[in-house]
């Protein structure tokens, strides 16, 4: 199925959850938000919530700024 | 006894605050905030680079200890400032945001009825809002009004570095609320950081004026030092301004009298 990932189309298992998506993309989970169709998935959520075709999907860390 | 000033629930010694963008690289800017005294810094939430694995984060590199400020900077609606708040929320489990709502691409000023908006929302959901608005009284009233935790008026455009360019409005704002004002944005050097203290600001944040200079962390010093001695001159009561002299010396007892 596919995702909106970060604004760009990506190509994912049927079924693949939140958790098993960071994992795909050897992301760590501690440095990371995950919003998934403009909605927060917090860390405890990961592991249960299994994405849909067309979600749009935004990973997010902290960077510089003022 | 401290002179100490807060924000929600959390307590604070220093007056300056700073950003962590625009510095030359990591190690600079860890030595800047160090020597800064800063207790919170700002920073910003992006999407992840999923292309760059492993690049090095941030927040290694900024000293252990400090409370973070995430920010909604470039973001142009109501709409994204909040999601963006509550993505700063789950990055950091902490409930400050400096929240910006950007109502113009050239000079950053603020879209203040978005901004009041996205204020009265997240006040709502518990965060501790400290608002990035323009230097207008009326808008910091209806920010105190939303539940703000304090008003951050801007100076001068941020990064411009042009110092307060209407200290008489700020002056205003500090006594139309009863909320901590802060001064954020249009800093350029240490005078500018004073001038804001002896305003009655509680404090001043700045990013581009330390990142940018030549020397980061000896105008991270310099901005420490001006906070401070502009934080003292504040407290002390400055004398008034008079048009004609008034002699220092005593005018008798001169020789040849």
């Amino acid at each position: 199925m596919q995702l909106r990932l970060n604004g760009e189309i990506r190509e994912v298992k049927d079924g693949t959850t939140v958790a098993a998506l960071l994992v795909q993309l050897g992301v760590r989970a501690p440095r990371v938000a995950v919003e998934v169709n403009e909605v927060v998935v917090t860390k405890d959520r990961y592991e249960a919530h299994g994405l849909r075709a067309g979600d749009a999907v935004e990973i997010v860390a902290f960077v510089g700024g003022g | 006894m401290a002179d100490t000033w807060s924000l929600g629930s959390h307590t604070f010694t220093s007056r300056l605050l700073v950003g962590t963008g625009k510095y030359p690289d990591f190690p600079t800017m860890q030595r800047a905030l160090t020597v800064s005294g800063a207790e919170v810094v700002t920073v910003a939430v992006r999407r992840l680079d999923l292309s760059k694995k492993g690049s090095e984060s941030l927040l290694q590199w900024i000293p252990k200890g400090m409370t973070l400020l995430p920010n909604t900077a470039a973001c142009f609606t109501a709409d994204e400032a909040i999601r963006t708040a509550r993505l700063g929320r789950e990055l950091d489990m902490g409930e400050l945001v400096k929240l910006e709502v950007i109502g113009d691409k050239r000079t950053l000023f603020p879209d203040v009825e978005a901004l009041v908006q996205a204020a009265r929302v997240l006040v709502k959901e518990g965060f501790t809002v400290l608002p990035y608005t323009n230097d207008d009284p009326v808008t910091a009233k209806k920010l105190e009004d939303a539940g703000c935790a304090a008003v951050m008026p801007l100076g001068a455009p941020i990064g411009s570095g042009l110092g307060l360019r209407n200290p008489y409005n700020l002056r205003i704002v500090m006594e139309t609320v009863s909320l901590p004002v802060l001064v954020d944005a249009g800093v350029g050097t240490a005078s500018d950081a004073a001038v804001a203290m002896e305003l009655g600001a509680v404090a001043v944040l700045m990013n581009t004026a330390i990142a940018e200079a030549k020397e980061p962390v000896l105008m991270a010093e310099a901005m420490r030092d001006g906070v401070a001695a502009g934080r003292k001159a504040f407290l002390a009561g400055r004398i008034p301004m008079k048009l004609h002299a008034a002699a220092s010396s005593p005018m008798t007892g001169l020789i040849g009298s």
